[in-house]
């Protein structure tokens, strides 16, 4: 059972790897879309778009022309119409097909499993404590409703999500993350979450169910990465009534052309009206819209996160203020030794070594760094273990506050090493005193938000000296400052939140290249700083992971909740990162600025293709009436009815030419607005001006080539 | 040489404008925006028994201008039906009922489309209790919706409501209207233009022969009609009678007039809503695109070409020797591109490229500059558009001014975008399918299509001016055309007013470095851009049957 589960959850894991890494189109993924791309040609589904439901209407037409009147021509417009339309359907097909793999193997996960449900009355089961020894009755995991408790030992599948309220236990959550590493799920605190589907390694734990059934956080993953019940978000529906207006524009255009066309002299075959009115209408964006959605969302789903609803895909693009938490976010998470300050007549090599003696028994990330700095700076290599004996190591004590150790010799040394305070009291104690030159050293660090270590020596029994001071401070993360000046290029603002004083929180944020901090930050002046951005028209992002994070996360904009966080904190937010990282929150507005970005550009190519189509069509039209029109007819294509083929073909092939432009995203680079638009147009505008007109040159090359053309 | 005057007289007139934009702007600004009443205002609210400092809702804004409108119309139409019984006729005969409809429509709509000769079927009364209050009333129920719009920008989170509309109303007519016209009149007399009460007199010439001398407040409806971008000629030639416009200079000066004021709103509007470089931006759009049509313009009529100004050694059949081409070019190209529609040339007789360039000013929605306020609107909501479509490009949800445009405001932007489309191109499918309409065409093929194109474009766009060639004083043109005036007004000002509600209860967002600037030149382009590529391109197959095949033959 055990092996079994292992080999599944691997596969599923190299799977997810090999989705990840190719975003290109392959040739398996178009085929597998086929059969769904059809149904999606079904007018009753293609109403929810105007632009292609008139495409769609128009195929039919000219079918019913084309047996009624058949000619080589209506055929050829008719094919490439249906074409057109199946290209359309395709793409959101396809971009649904994508998020289908990852749905199989969240499947496997969500399979029906046993639960240990415990027999008890609701008042019994509300208690926090000795549910582990009350009697269970096994039930099916689809039986379980919210307030159930369960007891999961180890190998066992947890059935549904939940909370644990009892017991401690390593949980392999790589059917939900694809992270191999186990995980430590503990009651109470913000690691009490647990996902149904994931399974007990060790131990034995107490759940109590926070889900329906149907309604677990698997579920909702697989109904969003298979798209299937895609809400369209509000900035796609306002294109989409845009677009709408455009081709009932165009269908004016088009219609009255025919009475204009009868009075000039030379009304038009109904064929040629159509082909017209699709290659006027937005066919491209039309086509490409849902499953440049699709796309948006399946990028975050490769990132690991799920947002709950599009809304926030797109509003994360709108993001002006960014709420990062300074621990794990901004900095490593732990102080780190950055520096070695020596007392007055005290050499620096002397302090070093005296530094890492004291160090030797301290195991706190703290005392780990300050044997990393001697070693990287003053090139110390750690001692040999004969070096030390007959040694006693003073380890580290909350009480003590100091660490250190006491080496054997003629005269016994006593090195320590530890808060100013205590390190003083000890110094005191034996007679010694600390120099004015450390006191100022003391306060200069602490004032800069960093944290002194004085170190100190005794030989034998005379008085301690104090031989100089660590200094500790955050470690600000690599490469953070480059992150927030992009974003402050693109008018993003972060905000620090750390529940340090003020002082040591300016001092890292000054470091960082932060905007601005929040500092002795309880969850309520989290709440209020949201609020207050808010009512001043910005848009904020936070992450955040434990329950008193909830009432902000749901306050925020984009809401990012830790997958290691406390149900509640899921709950509020309306994105989930599944690897618990707070820097994706850039990463995920960066998402969002793509998504739209790419919207807006193939929005602006499909509208500039327009005016190539017009200098294909109208001279075909009307050059037997007016033969002055030749001269509009630029391209030189080969005959009317070659010109005209030949846009409605082209019109059609752009929208798989586009496809993985649409799936990808455009290319984005953090900058100024002034600058993305610059070169968006520069690509999208005038390429979408310039690239028909070769596109339709050759086609018509092509085309003129059938027979009957 | 002639390249030389044309050049000279467009720049006088710019560096004139460019003179103008700031005091007058300003002027404007402190207009729609001051706390203090005249006393002669706070009369006229007495009498009108309103509180002019009640904020109206959008609604309530609407409902008070349709029904000042409606009011407007009836006025107008009964003026028109009963002008023989009514003193200071002159003689004129009642119009009939299509006919009265027709003008009532036309003037209360700021179109002063005119099927008639001002001169033979209107009487003076009706010139100035009618159609003169109308030139003021309507120039001024434009300025009102503009200002309500930009309040809509200005405001944040009201409960839409964007200001007063017979304050706004009243405040344009007596602070901004009645002075700039009175001093407009009074230097259009000096230079020649006539201004009495006279029925139209006999004369026998010199040489024995009988002449027709006509009267008439004409320097009065003259500058009204140019500074309201009205248009409706006091006379049928209109500008180009030498009483209307009597030499060169004052057609410069009327020129200026049709500019003055669509050009120095963009300067208040910058100031209403605390960015003056949004309202440069958008005056320099309005710029370009009239600084290419007149340069195109000017082309076309300058080089003459065609068979009859190639025979002839000019293109002058239709123009005023007192003018010229160059002169007539500027004008053609200021009227079309204002609303007005008041022409010192028969339009008909311009070039075929000539009239396909005043034809593509008012098709593009008469934005550039535009009639008084009702071209910066549509300017504004073009600014929408574009931002709406290339806003995304910079990686947010599109907002302009500060304002998110989302579904709803970019429905009624939409909404808007598609209303003058479908009256010009349904219009005229109308009138060249029904044998009435056919009727009224004088010529054949690409010329009679322009012809009733050209009658669709200036009604739909309250533009006023008309091709010529066209018998339009038919029932059927009379009842066609004041339908599509009507609608062509006042579906869009509900449409701007509704947009200008949603806007003001909505919170205004700080711009930052992520946002798409609207104030840059390459803004500038690209509202150019769409202006020409969403609109202009909605028209070309049809243009491609009308002034395209007719310029390239």
């Amino acid at each position: 059972m055990s092996t079994t589960l292992t080999t599944r959850s691997s596969v599923t894991t190299t799977e997810r790897q090999t989705a990840r890494a190719s975003s290109a189109l392959s040739a398996r993924q178009v085929t597998a879309a086929l059969p769904a791309a059809l149904r999606g040609a079904d007018p009753r589904r293609l109403w929810h778009s105007p632009v292609l439901f008139v495409v769609e209407v128009g195929a039919a037409f000219t079918t019913v022309l084309a047996v009624l009147d058949p000619s080589v021509f209506a055929w050829a417009i008719t094919f490439w119409l249906w074409v057109t339309v199946l290209a359309a359907t395709l793409a959101e097909a396809v971009a649904e097909g994508r998020g289908k793999a990852q749905a199989a193997s969240l499947r496997a996960a969500q399979r029906q499993t046993t639960a240990r449900r415990v027999v008890a009355p609701q008042d019994v089961l509300e208690e926090t404590s000795g549910l582990a020894t009350l009697p269970t009755t096994e039930v099916p995991s689809s039986s379980l409703r919210v307030g159930d408790v369960v007891v999961v030992v180890a190998g066992e599948t947890i059935p549904s999500d939940g909370d644990v309220v009892e017991g401690v236990a390593s949980v392999d959550e790589s059917a939900i993350t694809g992270e191999s590493a186990p995980v430590i799920r503990e009651s109470g605190g913000d690691r009490s979450a647990v996902t149904g589907g994931t399974v007990v390694l060790s131990d034995r734990i107490v759940v109590r169910i926070t889900a329906q059934p149907g309604h677990t956080f698997v579920d909702r993953m697989i109904a969003l990465v298979e798209g299937s019940h895609r809400q369209r978000t509000p900035n796609e529906i306002a294109l989409n009534v845009l677009l709408t207006t455009l081709t009932i524009v165009f269908l004016l255009a088009v219609a009255t052309l025919q009475p204009f066309a009868a009075y000039s002299g030379q009304p038009q075959s109904l064929v040629v009206l159509v082909a017209l009115l699709v290659c006027l209408i937005p066919t491209t964006i039309g086509a490409l819209l849902s499953a440049i959605g699709i796309a948006g969302m399946d990028r975050l789903v490769r990132r690991n996160v799920l947002a709950m609803s599009g809304r926030a895909v797109e509003a994360a693009g709108d993001v002006d203020v960014l709420l990062l938490d300074k621990t794990g976010t901004i900095t490593l998470g732990n102080r780190q030794a950055a520096d070695l300050l020596p007392a007055a007549d005290v050499p620096v090599d002397a302090l070093a070594d005296a530094a890492q003696l004291a160090s030797m028994a301290d195991e706190t990330p703290e005392g780990r760094s300050v044997l990393v700095l001697v070693k990287e700076r003053f090139a110390l290599r750690e001692r040999p273990e004969g070096e030390l004996v007959g040694s006693t190591l003073v380890p580290f004590t909350a009480v003590t506050r100091m660490s250190g150790v006491d080496l054997a010799g003629a005269h016994v040394r006593r090195v320590r090493k530890g808060a100013a305070a205590a390190v003083t009291h000890w110094v005191r104690s034996t007679g010694g005193h600390t120099g004015d030159d450390v006191r100022a050293t003391v306060d200069a660090i602490a004032a800069s938000g960093g944290t002194p270590l004085v170190v100190a020596e005794q030989l034998g029994d005379r008085p301690a000296r104090v031989l100089g001071v660590i200094h500790l401070k955050d470690v600000v993360k690599h490469g953070m400052r480059e992150r927030f000046a992009a974003l402050r290029s693109m008018g993003i603002r972060t905000v620090m939140v750390t529940g340090d004083n003020e002082a040591t929180a300016r001092a890292i944020a000054a470091e960082a290249g932060v905007d601005d901090v929040l500092a002795e930050a309880t969850p309520e002046d989290k709440l209020a700083l949201i609020r207050r951005e808010q009512t001043g028209g910005r848009l904020v992002a936070m992450c955040g992971d434990g329950t008193n994070d909830a009432p902000a996360l749901a306050q925020a904009d984009v809401g990012v909740a830790m997958s290691t966080g406390t149900s509640a904190a899921k709950e509020a937010g309306n994105m989930v990162d599944l690897d618990s990282d707070p820097t994706k929150l850039i990463e995920i507005v960066e998402i969002g600025k793509q998504l739209l970005i790419t919207r807006g550009a193939l929005t602006t190519f499909s509208i500039a293709n327009d005016i190539a189509k017009y200098f294909a069509i109208l001279p075909a039209m009307f050059t037997t009436l007016y033969p002055q029109l030749a001269v509009l007819n630029v391209m030189h294509l080969a005959s009317p009815q070659s010109a005209i083929l030949a846009a409605v073909v082209f019109n059609a092939l752009v929208i798989p030419a586009l496809l993985p432009l649409a799936l990808r995203g455009v290319r984005w680079t953090p900058g100024s607005a002034s600058a993305l638009l610059r070169r968006n147009l520069l690509v999208y505008g005038l390429g979408g001006v310039v690239a028909p007109f070769v596109g339709i040159k050759l086609v018509d090359l092509l085309v003129a080539l059938l027979p009957g053309i | 040489m002639t390249v030389l005057v044309a050049v000279t007289q467009a720049a006088l007139v710019a560096a004139l404008l460019v003179a103008a934009y700031r005091p007058l702007g300003d002027h404007l600004w402190r207009t729609l925006t001051g706390e203090r009443h005249l006393a002669v205002e706070r009369a006229g609210y007495r009498v009108m028994r309103v509180d002019p400092d009640a904020e109206q809702r959008w609604s309530a804004y609407a409902l008070s201008l349709l029904g000042f409108s409606t009011v407007s119309v009836l006025a107008v139409y009964l003026l028109a039906r009963w002008q023989d019984h009514l003193p200071l006729s002159s003689g004129v005969a009642a119009m009939d009922p299509a006919g009265a409809w027709n003008a009532a429509v036309s003037f209360t709509t700021n179109t002063n489309w005119q099927w008639f000769s001002g001169e033979s079927a209107a009487g003076h009364l009706l010139q100035m209790t009618g159609f003169a209050v109308q030139n003021f009333v309507s120039a001024a129920v434009g300025i009102a919706v503009l200002a309500a719009l930009a309040r809509g920008f200005a405001r944040s989170g009201t409960d839409g409501r964007v200001g007063n509309f017979w304050r706004d109303l009243v405040r344009v007519c007596v602070r901004v209207l009645l002075p700039l016209s009175v001093i407009g009149a009074i230097v259009l007399v000096s230079a020649g233009v006539v201004q009495n009460l006279h029925a139209p007199s006999e004369l026998t010439t010199l040489a024995g022969g009988a002449q027709h001398a006509l009267g008439g407040p004409v320097a009065s409806q003259e500058v009204i009609k140019e500074l309201g971008t009205n248009g409706g000629g006091f006379f049928n030639a209109n500008s180009a009678h030498p009483l209307e416009n009597p030499n060169p200079w004052t057609n410069a000066f009327e020129v200026l007039l049709l500019l003055l004021i669509p050009f120095s709103l963009p300067r208040a509007f910058g100031r209403m809503v605390g960015d003056l470089r949004q309202g440069r931006a958008i005056a320099l759009t309005m710029a370009t695109l009239l600084t290419v049509a007149t340069g195109l313009l000017t082309w076309a009529e300058l080089a003459g070409p065609g068979l009859a100004p190639a025979a002839a050694g000019a293109a002058m059949e239709g123009k005023e020797t007192r003018f010229g081409e160059a002169a007539s070019a500027l004008f053609a190209a200021a009227t079309t591109g204002t609303s007005t529609g008041a022409v010192n040339s028969m339009h008909d007789s311009l070039t075929a490229p000539g009239g396909g360039v005043a034809l593509v000013g008012m098709l593009l929605g008469e934005v550039a500059p535009g009639g008084v306020g009702s071209g910066l609107y549509g300017m504004l909501l073009l600014a929408v558009v574009t931002v709406f479509l290339a806003g995304l490009m910079v990686g947010r949800t599109p907002e302009y001014l500060g304002k998110k445009i989302g579904r709803q405001e970019i429905t009624l932007v939409a909404l808007n975008v598609l209303t003058m489309p479908a009256l010009v191109l349904v219009g005229t499918a109308v009138a060249l399918v029904v044998p009435a309409g056919l009727a009224g065409l004088q010529e054949d093929g690409p010329h009679g299509l322009s012809e009733a194109l050209y009658a669709l474009a200036s009604a739909g766009n309250n533009n006023g001016s008309a091709f010529g060639g066209l018998t339009s004083g038919t029932p059927f043109w009379n009842t066609l055309l004041g339908l599509v005036m009507l609608l062509a007004r006042f579906v869009p000002i509900v449409l701007v007013l509704a947009l200008a509600g949603r806007l003001s209860s909505q919170r205004t967002i700080p711009a930052g470095p992520g946002t798409l600037p609207t104030h840059t030149p390459l803004f500038v382009g690209l509202l150019v851009t769409v202006t020409l590529v969403v609109v202009g391109l909605t028209f070309v197959p049809v243009l491609s049957l009308g002034p395209i095949a007719e310029s390239l033959a």
